[in-house]
């Protein structure tokens, strides 16, 4: 039985047991994967292809088959680099962040978050690298490594160079703390498959979970690493997202070089990777049976969060858009009245509704609580994302200061291309992880659950 | 190495049973192999009476190493090795090398201490571990006793000692 107190919402409802935690969670890790699952990894699948000829073509033909020009150096493919990465925070804010918070919401979500981070970021760094156009030469000319160029050194004043180290660390970070959470997990399925009779199941997740058993000992050592992972991702988040603004903010252009963009990028980053995380648990809680895991109480916590950063996104906009105009400098003036009624008016629109008035609808209890809103509302956060980033490069650059200069930008299929390529991967991926990982921090959860045992008397209420 | 292991294996179901008996059983003078658990237990490595772990001090160092390699490597490059005219800027200034200084600082403090938690806790991908009870990862806290090391109680002694502790179960484990 299950001893909660009576001022909380319990954060695991439904009366489990601590064995009932393991069974929840391992079955699905030990069952046959679903028909659902076949036709949505295949639907991935056909993604992650056409990307992945597109991508080839790109590479054979060069940066050119995107709809780049001298004006409008940067469009998709950094928007979207920059999409990803912010989507990637929310895992490591709620790993690491709310763990220092004391926050025990956390538990039954920071998993799914984290791997959902990890493969935002594969997909955000394809960007770059892709961008370079002669990726074999280039991606290892950012190291600092000896060569036979006179060793030519890379520019470590330059923000494209930071990036290179901060999403380097970060993705390293992400992926170790990721794993050791993930190793006591691994034998409580090697176990289960122990006592199962499954040989090859036993002996890959003993592999996997690096032979864990759970003495006191080691899992002092575990928590003192968690805490100290935690307070290391937890600056890691807002530099790795700062360093990505300084990319736009210690450039010249109108509209880019802004002291706002590092809290700016950060509280979007935050905002548009909750959503992400909502969109993909919503449909996980169903699927896998989980609602008593991911109850309501988290949702609408998430939503909470939501509502704080979105409004704190609202707020840069707003001062942006006002300073353009006090400031009095002329190129600043220009180029926010031309985001807001120049030939990408539509997609400053959109961003303006999808962003700022949207977060806003979840002050309504009856919105944050429900799950349809929250699935429609997290997918047009993400929608709204997308176009700021979109919004932020490509207006900026599409007229600057030389009115000679100024031209349009049209996407091509190959820029289209590259980003399916990158939905494909996020969603194999993540159905590979939902699979095979359990999904939900078992020896967390178990940690919340109290259980009252005979000899101490459960409070009634 | 281990050729003949006896041990008494106690089998506890609630952690705060497990954590009122762990005290009993050290105050009886019984020395206590390991308490392995489902989750952390708070409290239970106190009153085990084990030593705080020294890890995030290898963290620092780590860290401190990634600091110091940051800093020399990049004034080192850019200040004495190729120092090149970039915007009329200094060779080596301070405020721009922080984002790598800082990243690197953080990528070798996870990593070495993550290391160092693999090693000095024994885990390896290629090792099986030495099981006492297969519940330990489910529901149960199970704790081990080496009858070698408690040579001055017997066997129903400590099997009594245990169940006044709490222990719902006691069985012998033998390697």
């Amino acid at each position: 039985m299950q001893v909660s107190s009576s001022v909380r919402d319990p954060l695991v409802t439904g009366g489990k047991t601590i064995a009932d935690v393991s069974h929840d969670i391992s079955r699905q890790v030990e069952g046959k994967p679903s028909r659902l699952w076949w036709m949505s990894f295949a639907v991935s699948l056909g993604f992650l292809g056409f990307g992945f000829y597109c991508i080839c073509y790109l590479l054979w033909n060069g940066v050119g088959v995107w709809g780049l020009n001298k004006t409008v150096g940067w469009a998709w493919d950094i928007t979207n680099f920059v999409w990803w990465v912010g989507i990637g925070h929310a895992g490591t804010l709620i790993s690491a962040i709310l763990l220092l918070f004391r926050q025990r919401w956390r538990m039954s979500i920071n998993r799914a978050a984290e791997a959902m981070t990890i493969f935002a970021v594969i997909c955000a760094a394809t960007f770059p690298l892709m961008h370079m156009g002669r990726l074999w030469l280039g991606f290892y000319w950012t190291l600092p490594l000896p060569n036979t160029f006179g060793s030519l050194w890379p520019n470590f004043n330059s923000p494209l160079l930071w990036d290179v180290f901060a999403i380097s660390t970060y993705f390293t970070v992400s992926l170790v703390f990721w794993y050791i959470g993930l190793i006591p997990d691994f034998a409580v399925i090697r176990d289960r498959a122990v006592v199962q009779g499954h040989k090859l199941r036993a002996n890959i997740y003993n592999a996997l979970s690096f032979g864990w058993q759970g003495g006191a000992k080691t899992w002092m050592r575990y928590e003192s690493v968690a805490l100290i992972l935690a307070g290391l991702s937890t600056p890691l988040v807002l530099s790795v997202h700062t360093i990505v603004s300084m990319d736009f903010a210690t450039s010249v252009i109108p509209g880019w070089h802004t002291t706002i963009f590092p809290p700016y990028f950060v509280a979007g980053a935050i905002f548009s990777g909750f959503a992400m995380v909502l969109t993909l648990l919503l449909v996980t809680r169903v699927v896998f049976k989980l609602e008593d895991y991911i109850t309501i109480y988290h949702i609408e916590l998430m939503n909470i969060i939501i509502i704080v950063t979105g409004s704190i996104v609202g707020i840069a906009y707003i001062t942006e858009l006002f300073i353009s105009w006090y400031s009095g400098v002329e190129y600043e003036g220009y180029a926010f009245y031309n985001r807001v009624q120049g030939p990408y008016a539509w997609a400053y629109w959109s961003m303006m509704t999808c962003n700022v008035i949207s977060p806003q609808l979840f002050w309504v209890k009856k919105i944050r609580t429900s799950i349809a809103a929250t699935f429609v509302l997290s997918i047009v956060v993400n929608i709204g994302m997308w176009f700021e980033r979109f919004v932020i490069i490509v207006t900026s650059l599409h007229r600057d200061y030389i009115p000679s200069s100024w031209t349009m930008f049209h996407p091509t299929m190959y820029d289209i291309g590259e980003y399916l390529f990158t939905f494909g991967f996020f969603f194999a991926a993540f159905l590979l992880f939902a699979k095979y990982f359990p999904v939900i921090n078992m020896a967390e959860v178990k940690s919340i659950i109290k259980v009252g045992s005979e000899k101490t008397k459960p409070e009634s209420h | 190495m281990d050729a003949d292991k006896n041990f008494l294996v106690g089998v506890f179901d609630d952690e705060d049973v497990l954590l009122n008996g762990v005290t009993t059983i050290r105050k009886s003078g019984v020395k206590i192999h390991e308490v392995y658990s489902p989750y952390p237990v708070h409290g239970l490595d106190e009153v085990l009476g084990y030593r705080r772990s020294r890890l995030p001090i290898a963290a620092f160092m780590f860290g401190i190493t990634g600091t110091s390699l940051a800093l020399f490597t990049q004034v080192w490059m850019l200040g004495y090795d190729w120092p090149m005219i970039i915007g009329g800027k200094n060779f080596a200034s301070l405020p721009p090398f922080v984002p790598v200084i800082f990243e690197f600082t953080v990528l070798l403090a996870a990593l070495g201490m993550v290391g160092t938690f693999l090693i000095a806790s024994d885990l390896k991908p290629y090792k099986w571990p030495r099981q006492f009870d297969i519940r330990s990862t489910e529901d149960k806290h199970i704790m081990a006793i080496d009858l070698a090391l408690n040579k001055g109680k017997s066997k129903a002694e400590l099997a009594s000692i245990l169940k006044t502790a709490g222990a719902s179960e006691v069985n012998e484990k033998n390697f």
